[in-house]
């Protein structure tokens, strides 16, 4: 009986990256004194775990995004590119300064907004899913490859980001607007909330509908499931599409978080992140199965290994490379090699990451 | 006669659309302005993007095995900084520029090893690879560091009269690219390493089974991108007399773009460096022209460079699905 | 005396693996300058036993001999330098390089390190006519037919391993009739050049046409080996499936007494509809209760015809219409709103997600026409699994299996099931008992007649003549991509086979 249960456990498809977790989790317990320690202050909590929270955030949503478009097989490596344009246009909207035009100091500082709060919103979302769509219809109607066809936009998205911007750096004063990076609602961060509402709709659509069994089949066997009346163009214009609006919010929250918006620089190298956090939860680059949940632990993962890495002082420089130590570990976890040795080693039998999400 | 040309088409016509959109660039470029028709202008070209053509060269070879390499960035940037960390302690240059070499290579040789045994996606080793070495780089130094060395600086001054007319002239470092190209076309051409390459791009378990030394090759192809992305260092390192972990930000996709546009498929199996030489080239244009015109600034760049790219592919999934329909 | 004229000699070949006995006690026996064919039905042995020859499994017991010599195949190289060379029905070349290169690659001539192209070209061209083929070795393989590829494997084959033996599996399974002729007089000069050849096939009038001498195996067992010459294809038949005839003709009576049930609704109405380099205009009419069998050789337009009724293809020209409805939007998922549904031909590529489950398998097609936000919540889904896995037979220890680690036999009443589960109008099964054994092609030939006597149509098309004469109420004869002719299902094979060969 408990044999069966344990052996379920280990055959879920979050028992690794949950596993994962935990060993950072440890480590920090036993070598990073203070760690776990929540405060509260000013009405709200704060700590190195509320920290990873917030600024996990961003991460989280585009790897919610993310992890419908590898399951259908492809990437969006535009994800960047697409938080630079939503965060350009915020920034923006507040403060129109198209061309050189003379601004003074003043007006550039105030603490007020040209363009009402909520549109500014609407119009973050909108541009997002715009560019999700683009990629979406290159990938499933132009039939070019996902890899190509999101590379245009991250190569060219920047750039579109800084005709928004006139290629300045805008930092953003109007305070309303950092809500949403560095508000917080019962004691938690706003973000949060923002990530667990994205993720119970995405949950809703992949479980409550057919969509999720489509996305798996599609990227499991595209042709069998064309073949089934399975409308695969859909599919894949439907993830593409959902991540670039997951891309849009994680904009809105760096750019509300850091009070500006770099269009060179805001949210570099997220795809990189974002695909990372996909691989660490366990779906495959190939694509097929995959778990909403165990992405977003992905993203946990990869902001508590880099909080970790602030908390105990590792500079600043140091850091690119022990993240690629976590990536290596994050291989060899997951290789064919230590899986089977594992599976020897555990008499694991039949389906493997075999029960559906 | 007719099923001839048909046939040339067939084989040649990618590259040879390449090549044409490349006078086509060049030529609306000139005729848009004047200054741009100096012989100095197409000679900066090289001048210019030797580092992005060398990465390219061995970009393409990883993608010929359907693969990919995104940590060429983060080798050339690693490249400089150890280089001028070296040369700044006394390290002889004569010394410090094999060191290199053996370095990339080395990157390239593990990275080709954990893809090749423990199966793991190149996408992702490559990732791993690209954060060690801009990580080892910033570990070396958080900041740039000048290169005094006098090797390096009579490398980077002297300049080379070519003799076109007029006081035309290049850079010594400016000629390891196309002398790379040179090899490279030989190795993908003339040698078995190259042809088994290709056989790898299009069918691997074919390769196989034909007895090719699959895992060899493989492994090998990115021993040759690391060595190409530490040469790219080493000229980038002597162009800019410094080192720095931030050079080279984003290449690699300035990289796979120019090898895209110049016609290899990133499922491998077609495509070749001449015409990887010419997605440069036209990379190269776009920002002269860019440059010449002087009141649109950098950022334009990027998104001629993406709508090309948008333009190249659709031009190509159309050749490639007429292919299939026969 | 014979025994000095066997190149190849297998004796008591036994391997088996977890759970089953692959080979018993198989002798195999080839002599120089023969083509043997190795016959039998799917899991009879044929594939492990080539395996244990090229070196690719290592038999448990028995005895291999190379001209009277023991040899011990320790690897597929190995093989090669014996002798033993093996070509497969996937070819297995890169069609990106040239045709020199994929006959010299791995030993191509070099000349101070580099290839020596002039001479590696001239030996390529060398090698193929000494098989009387002439084509530009220069060009990528790619440019050439499936054909022209294989015989260049077969070349390379030749070329690196000095060959004595040589393998060809399943050579002729796409290539059309002039192809395989190519293919045939290549055979019979490597036989003369006295090279023993083991042709395994599944097309008996290839084997009657090219082989000299054929060994059956049965269930891992060895049948026997027999002179071509005296063994009639009746008897042929009846060895391979172990069976004898009085179950095969009881079949003809369900389908007779079906006959009666026949109502006179027309379900499928296609006009004139044809596709520019796919399909010639067809006319082509069903009614309710009707099984059509469409027969034809490889590559006359059979799953071009399904492929159009489906919607996979659109049509350029003509009408269809699917019970009086008009279709104007040509897709599977339009298909399937109308009541048609396609077992395709190619069950791994185009019919199973090896990685999902039964279940999922089974309720795909059903779910794609509810569409996204209708779903079948999963208890639904379990008994709607369970229902067709009793009705159809699946062996399976439970819904949750991956559909991969079923059998063909069992993966393909999987697909059955997910277009049964659609109670589809039309029902059209592209080779549905392709790959399957016996038993369970009997099961799905009853299952066919079943559902027409309750009123559905079924388009069946098959290789194989008997199946479509004994189950089919008209016959549909396709032959280069058009409707060569039309008969009843009582009609004479002979006819049949005359209009397909295109001599009517």
């Amino acid at each position: 009986m408990k044999n069966s249960l344990f052996k379920r456990i280990r055959e879920s498809a979050l028992f690794w990256p949950i596993t994962a977790l935990a060993i950072i989790l440890l480590y920090d317990a036993i070598f990073v004194p203070g760690f776990f320690k929540i405060g509260i202050l000013d009405g709200h909590l704060y700590g190195n775990l509320i920290d990873v929270i917030n600024d996990g955030a961003p991460l989280m949503l585009v790897a919610i995004g993310m992890t419908l478009v590898i399951a259908t097989g492809g990437v969006d490596l535009s994800v960047g590119a697409v938080i630079a344009i939503s965060a350009s246009i915020g920034a923006v909207l507040i403060n129109p300064a198209f061309g050189n035009a003379l601004i003074s100091n003043d007006i550039l500082t105030k603490d007020a907004t040209n363009t009402a709060l909520p549109i500014i919103i609407l119009a973050d979302l909108a541009a997002g899913t715009l560019c999700g769509l683009w990629n979406g219809f290159l990938v499933s109607r132009a039939k070019i490859q996902p890899m190509v066809a999101t590379l245009i936009l991250m190569v060219a998205g920047r750039g579109i980001a800084q005709l928004f911007t006139n290629g300045q750096i805008m930092t953003i004063y109007y305070t309303p607007y950092f809500y949403f990076g560095n508000g917080f609602i019962l004691g938690l961060p706003v973000s949060i909330f923002i990530v667990a509402t994205v993720f119970l709709l995405a949950w809703i659509g992949v479980h409550k509908t057919s969509i999720g069994l489509f996305i798996a089949s599609v990227g499991l066997n595209s042709k069998s499931s064309y073949y089934s009346g399975i409308n695969e163009k859909n599919i894949k214009l439907l993830a593409y599409t959902f991540c670039g609006f997951c891309g849009s919010i994680a904009g809105l929250i760096l750019s509300s978080y850091v009070h500006s918006a770099d269009a060179n620089n805001i949210g570099l190298y997220y795809e990189l992140d974002a695909i990372l956090s996909v691989v660490i939860g366990g779906t495959l680059m190939s694509g097929g199965r995959f778990s909403l949940f165990a992405s977003v632990i992905g993203a946990l993962i990869i902001w508590t290994f880099t909080i970790t890495m602030y908390t105990i002082g590792i500079p600043a420089n140091a850091l690119l490379a022990a993240k690629a130590v976590l990536v290596l570990l994050v291989i060899l976890l997951y290789s064919d090699y230590t899986r089977r040795s594992l599976s020897k080693f555990f008499k694991l039998k039949g389906t493997r990451h075999g029960a559906t999400n | 006669m007719a099923q001839r040309i048909r046939l040339l088409v067939r084989n040649y016509g990618p590259l040879l659309t390449r090549i044409l959109i490349f006078i086509l660039a060049y030529a609306i470029g000139g005729w848009m302005y004047p200054k741009m028709q100096r012989p100095q202008v197409f000679l900066n070209l090289f001048i210019n993007n030797g580092s992005l053509l060398l990465v390219s060269i061995g970009m393409t070879f990883v993608i010929l095995t359907g693969g990919i390499d995104l940590s060429v960035g983060g080798v050339l940037a690693l490249t400089t900084t150890a280089s001028a960390y070296l040369l700044l302690h006394g390290m002889s240059p004569w010394l410090v520029m094999p060191l290199m070499l053996v370095m990339g290579t080395l990157l390239g040789f593990v990275m080709g090893c954990i893809i090749q045994f423990l199966k793991v996606q190149p996408f992702i080793v490559t990732l791993m690879g690209l954060f060690f070495a801009r990580g080892m780089a910033y570990l070396i130094s958080l900041v740039s560091i000048t290169i005094k060395d006098s090797v390096y600086k009579s490398l980077a001054l002297t300049a080379i009269p070519v003799p076109l007319g007029g006081d035309e002239y290049v850079y010594l470092p400016t000629l390891v690219a196309p002398l790379m190209l040179v090899v490279a076309i030989y190795l993908s051409f003339f040698t078995r390493f190259g042809r088994t390459l290709y056989a790898i791009g299009n069918n691997e378990q074919s390769a196989l089974l034909m007895g090719l030394a699959v895992t060899r090759t493989k492994i090998l192809a990115y021993c040759f991108s690391g060595f190409c992305s530490a040469l790219a260092g080493i000229v980038f390192g002597i162009s800019l007399l410094a080192g720095y972990g931030q050079f080279a930000a984003g290449m690699e996709l300035d990289a796979i773009a120019s090898v895209v546009m110049g016609g290899t498929l990133l499922t491998g199996g077609a495509g070749n460096v001449i015409g990887s030489l010419f997605g440069v080239l036209i990379n190269g244009t776009i920002v002269s022209i860019l440059q010449f015109n002087g009141t649109l600034s950098s950022w334009w760049t990027r998104i001629g460079v993406g709508v090309l790219t948008l333009l190249f592919i659709g031009i190509q999934s159309l050749f490639y699905a007429r292919r299939k329909q026969h | 005396m014979s025994q000095t004229q066997n190149v190849l000699s297998m004796k008591g070949i036994t391997r088996s693996f977890p759970g089953v006995i692959a080979l018993e006690g198989v002798d195999f026996a080839l002599r120089k300058g023969e083509i043997h064919a190795l016959m039998g039905e799917n899991g009879a042995g044929k594939s492990t036993l080539i395996k244990v020859l090229t070196g690719v499994e290592q038999p448990d017991s028995g005895t291999i001999e190379l001209d009277g010599q023991l040899v011990q195949v320790r690897s597929p190289q190995h093989s090669h330098s014996l002798g033993i060379s093996a070509v497969y029905q996937e070819v297995n070349l890169c069609t990106n390089i040239s045709v020199a290169e994929n006959i010299m690659l791995g030993h191509e001539p070099r000349r101070f390190g580099s290839i020596d192209w002039r001479k590696m070209n001239a030996l390529a061209r060398q090698a193929l006519t000494k098989l009387d083929i002439d084509i530009d070795v220069t060009q990528p393989l790619g440019n050439y037919s499936l054909a022209i590829q294989q015989m260049v494997a077969i070349t390379r084959s030749l070329e690196i391993s000095n060959a004595r033996i040589l393998i060809l599996d399943e050579p002729t399974s796409s290539l059309d009739v002039n192809e395989s002729k190519q293919l045939f007089d290549v055979m019979m000069k490597l036989k003369d050049a006295g090279i023993g050849i083991v042709f395994i096939t599944h097309f008996l009038d290839q084997v009657y046409r090219v082989a000299d001498r054929i060994t059956v195996l049965r269930n891992g067992k060895l049948v026997g080996t027999y002179d071509v010459s005296s063994l009639p294809r009746i008897d042929l038949v009846a060895k391979m499936l172990g069976r004898s005839f009085t179950d095969l003709d009881a079949m003809s009576k369900v389908k007779s007494q079906g006959q009666q049930a026949q109502g006179t609704t027309r379900v499928v109405e296609a006009k004139g509809l044809g596709l520019k380099g796919s399909l010639e205009p067809i006319d082509v009419s069903i009614e309710a209760g009707e099984v059509v069998g469409i027969a034809g050789l490889l590559g006359s337009g059979r799953t071009e015809l399904a492929n159009l009724l489906f919607g996979i293809d659109a049509p350029d020209s003509g009408s269809l219409t699917i019970k009086g409805q008009a279709v104007s939007r040509f897709s599977p998922s339009e298909s399937l709103q109308h009541g048609i549904a396609l077992c395709p031909e190619d069950r791994k590529a185009e019919g199973i997600v090896a990685d999902l489950t039964i279940r999922e398998n089974i309720i795909l097609a059903l779910q794609a026409r509810y569409g996204w936000f209708k779903f079948l919540d999963t208890s639904t889904q379990y008994k709607i699994a369970q229902e067709y896995i009793e009705l159809l037979g699946i062996v399976t220890p439970s819904a949750d299996q991956l559909i991969k680690n079923l059998s063909g036999g069992n993966q393909q009443k999987v697909i059955l099931a997910r277009w049964l589960v659609t109670h589809p109008q039309l029902l059209i099964l592209d080779e549905p008992t392709r790959g399957i054994d016996v038993g369970a092609k009997a099961e799905i030939q009853k299952l066919v007649l079943q559902l027409a006597a309750e009123g559905k149509s079924i388009v069946f098309i098959s290789s194989e003549l008997e199946e479509v004469l004994r189950i089919s109420h008209r016959i549909i004869v396709m032959r280069d991509h058009k409707k060569a002719a039309e008969y009843s299902g009582d009609a004479n094979d002979q006819v049949i086979m005359h209009a397909m060969a295109g001599e009517v």
